[in-house]
Parts: C-alpha cells; structure tokens; sequence
C-alpha cells in the first residue's frame, strides 16, 4: 500500500501532495484541502454529486484515483466564482429558485458550468442530456433546465440586441 | 441502512512504463493483480467487495492506448483506454461507424463517459455492456497484448460468459480494430432501459443493414444486448432477412427468431418473459428504420 508524491492544480492554486493508492480524488478533494463543496453521493458513478472538471471535462470525482490525478487541472465548485462573484449560471441557479437541499447543486453546476464551455448554446434537450448523470431527489429538474436555458442566453445572447456593437 | 462508501478497500497502484513490464506484473500474479483503465465498472465491484485487487496495473497511458487511427488498410484501430466520449467525438467514427458512436453515447451520463473505456466496457464482458453489439455487428477485432507478445481474435471468439472473456494470465487489451463497414450501410442501436438515459440495458437491440447478393438483395446484422449470458449474434433472424425482401412480414419474421435467439434470466431489472417480448418488438423497430435509413440513403 504505497503513498505516491503528486502535483495537482486545483482551482488555480498547485498543490504538491502525498497520496495513497487507493484514495480517490473526491476524498483527496474533501479530506485534504477541505474542498467540501464536492459531495458523496452513490460512491458508484451514477448520482453525480461528486463531479469535478479534470483537464477541462467533467468527471465523477468517486471514480478516479487522486494518484491519476498528477499533472490535472482540477475546477471544484469552489472555483467557479471568482473574488466573491458569482458566474451568470451561479446566478441563474438563484434567480430560478433551482437550488431546494441543494446538496446535488454542486455537482450539477460544475456539469452545467462544463456543458456550457463546450457549447454555449444548448437546446432544451441537449442540456438535460448533460445533466444525465446529475440526480436530484428533490427532483427539481424543471428549474434546473431553466436555470442552464437562461444563464446560457445571458452570457451569449443568441439574438443580438438592437444597439450591440 | 446501506452507506456508501467513498473509500476502496487498499491496493498498490503501478503505473507501467511498458506493455511488456504490464504484462509481466499481470502474469506474476494473475490472482492479485488487474488491468485498469477507467475503474467505472471496477470500482463499484471493489466496493461492494465482489473483487479484491492487490494490485491495480495502469495500462491506459502505454503507447497507443488512447490513440484512434486509420491505417493505409482503412481499418479503424481505437486504443483499448479510448474513453465513450473521445470514441463517439471522433469524426471518423462519426461518419463511417455511428452505430457505435450510438452505443457509446447510450452508456450511463456524460461526465461518466470522460472515465469509461471502449476496451473496459468489452474486458468487464457484462452481457448488458452497450458497446458489445455493435462491435460483434462492425466486426470489430480484439487485440490482446500477452506474455507471448499480441494476437488478435474476432469479438464474437471474446466474450465467453457473464464476466468471462477469452482474456489468459498476463494479457491485457490494447485496441479493438474494426475493418471498413460494408458499403450503403445503416445502423440502429436501440436500448431499453428503467429510464430514457443513463441506465443499464434492460435488453438492447443493434441492427446493421446493408445491400449485397443474397436472395434478398439485402443482409442484416442483429446483435442483442442483456437478454444472455454473452452479447449475441441473432444468426438464424438474419438468415430469414437474406432470404425474404424485406419489409414489415420479414421483419416480424426475423423478431421472432431474434426473440427465440435470447436466454435472457430474471433479475432486478426486469423478468426474463419482459426481456424477450422486448427484444422482439426492439427487433422490428430496429430493422424498421434501419431499412427507413437505407431506403433514404439510395
């Protein structure tokens, strides 16, 4: 049972760490650096309550070793909003109520937050697809969707205003 | 009450350097040691304590692992550690093989797909796994990389059983090589599952229809998924659809020697009776468009 030296950037700052074999990113995440935003769910992959960014694509932070995490850029939730700002899709998540226990909210932003990066204008149906693997038992997808829908409008109008440069 | 745990029971972790080195640590002690890749299927195995590793072998960064190429032959070789994502991003697989670009997406969420492997989801041989079908149907070669250097065998010759596969001591896969798809050819995958997305397959259906010189002018390929014990080929259905034209009396013809094909069991997801009359009516429905797609296509 070896403990492995890596080098990780997380949220921007680097971290040199030494690491079992078998803990995982999601523990590295919440039990070394206190990033608890990044939650616990099914330990099985499928209720996205973990999911963090790695090398700029979304991934259940349950199924991957910290120890594979050497070299990565990692983006928690943590890392979204920048000097206490939050980003438009963070705000959205409030104007539309999309948050009820809100312990899946971490998780589904950092997934929102990537599908968003990759295409900045999704349709209906290409959000929920990305939201796949993002469970919410209070079951509030409606306005999760919406949230998504209008976070996306704001940052990237589809329709230039009349008077835009 | 069942807690999840976060944590996997203790392993040692080595990441080789080479495919030889992989596989001599694989062959020191076959008991103990396992390949690993995306870890999707194997960590929940270790921790529900079905398997118990003591050493977990890294192969995903040997040389062409996650590489996706086409050599001067047009063979498609996709490196066994390609992630679902990175397979069904591929232009190549796009426009020559959307069969599989449709199973891979098929298999549970997005951010999951970034961790899942091509070769894990064939090497974890689960009969449900979604991109097995397909790469019976685009007959797809396995490339196995052992103590005795590499060989090569068709898919069908892979899976021997629910978790078994023709895998020896030592041998890992490296790629999965599939040749040029058959000409005019249209493909349909469809899944049933508890929900829309992100589930397991209750029964999955996959059809490869192309034109050629049978009686019929036509051949079908019908790969099932979940309804046996291995991914099966539904031969004597596609026997029916080279001898008939096609159309919708050949079709039920051909779902019902699909349907007699499956051995499916009873278990969480559904009963083995619901498996087989779905697998019946995904059958028709997925020759049904395929033949839509075929006729459009002329």
């Amino acid at each position: 049972m070896g403990s492995h030296p890596i080098t990780v950037t997380v949220n921007g700052a680097k971290e040199r760490l030494n690491v079992q074999s078998n803990e995982t990113l999601l523990q590295m995440l919440r039990e070394r650096l206190a990033l608890t935003g990044t939650k616990n769910g099914c330990s099985a992959g499928e209720c996205g309550a973990c999911t963090i960014v790695m090398n700029g694509e979304p991934v259940n932070s349950c199924m991957v070793l910290a120890v594979e995490a050497d070299g990565a850029e990692i983006v928690t939730v943590e890392g979204l909003a920048k000097d206490g700002q939050l980003t438009l899709l963070q705000e959205a998540f409030a104007e539309h109520n999309a948050v009820q226990c809100g312990f899946c909210t971490p998780g589904v932003l950092i997934s929102a937050h990537a599908l968003l990066e990759r295409n900045p204008h999704p349709t209906e149906e290409e959000t929920k697809l990305a939201l796949v693997g993002n469970l919410c038992r209070c079951t509030g997808y409606l306005r999760l969707v919406e949230a998504v829908q209008a976070a996306a409008e704001k940052a990237a109008p589809s329709v230039p205003m009349k008077g835009d440069a | 009450m069942y807690m999840p745990s976060p944590g996997l029971p203790e392993f040692d972790y080595v990441k080789p350097t080479s495919p030889a080195e992989a596989s001599r640590i694989l062959a020191e002690r076959p008991e103990q040691a396992r390949p690993f890749m995306g870890g999707t299927d194997l960590f929940v195995r270790m921790r529900d304590g079905l398997v118990r590793p003591e050493t977990m072998v890294d192969v995903k960064h040997l040389p062409g692992m996650q590489a996706i190429r086409l050599d001067a032959e047009e063979v498609l070789t996709i490196g066994a550690a390609t992630t679902l994502n990175q397979v069904a991003g591929h232009p190549v697989v796009q426009t020559r093989y959307p069969l599989l670009m449709e199973a891979a997406n098929s298999v549970a969420s997005y951010q999951l797909r970034n961790r899942a492997t091509l070769g894990g989801n064939l090497c974890n041989a689960s009969p449900a796994a979604d991109t097995a079908p397909a790469t019976l149907l685009l007959e797809g070669r396995v490339v196995l990389y052992g103590p005795s250097g590499e060989r090569v065998l068709p898919a069908e010759e892979f899976f021997l059983g629910p978790g078994t596969t023709a895998i020896q001591p030592g041998e890992f896969m490296t790629a999965v090589r599939f040749p040029i798809p058959p000409a005019g050819s249209a493909g349909k995958y469809l899944k049933l599952g508890r929900n829309k997305a992100g589930d397991l397959a209750i029964a999955g259906v996959a059809v490869l229809g192309f034109p050629n010189g049978t009686t019929s002018g036509h051949s079908f390929r019908i790969g099932l998924a979940s309804v046996g014990p291995v991914p099966l080929r539904a031969r004597q259905a596609e026997q029916a659809l080279a001898a008939n034209p096609p159309g919708e009396e050949s079709f039920m013809l051909a779902a019902e020697k699909a349907m007699d094909a499956a051995a499916p069991i009873d278990d969480v997801r559904a009963s083995a009776e619901y498996r087989e009359a779905m697998v019946r009516r995904l059958t028709f429905r997925a020759l049904r468009e395929v033949w839509a797609q075929m006729e459009e296509g002329k």
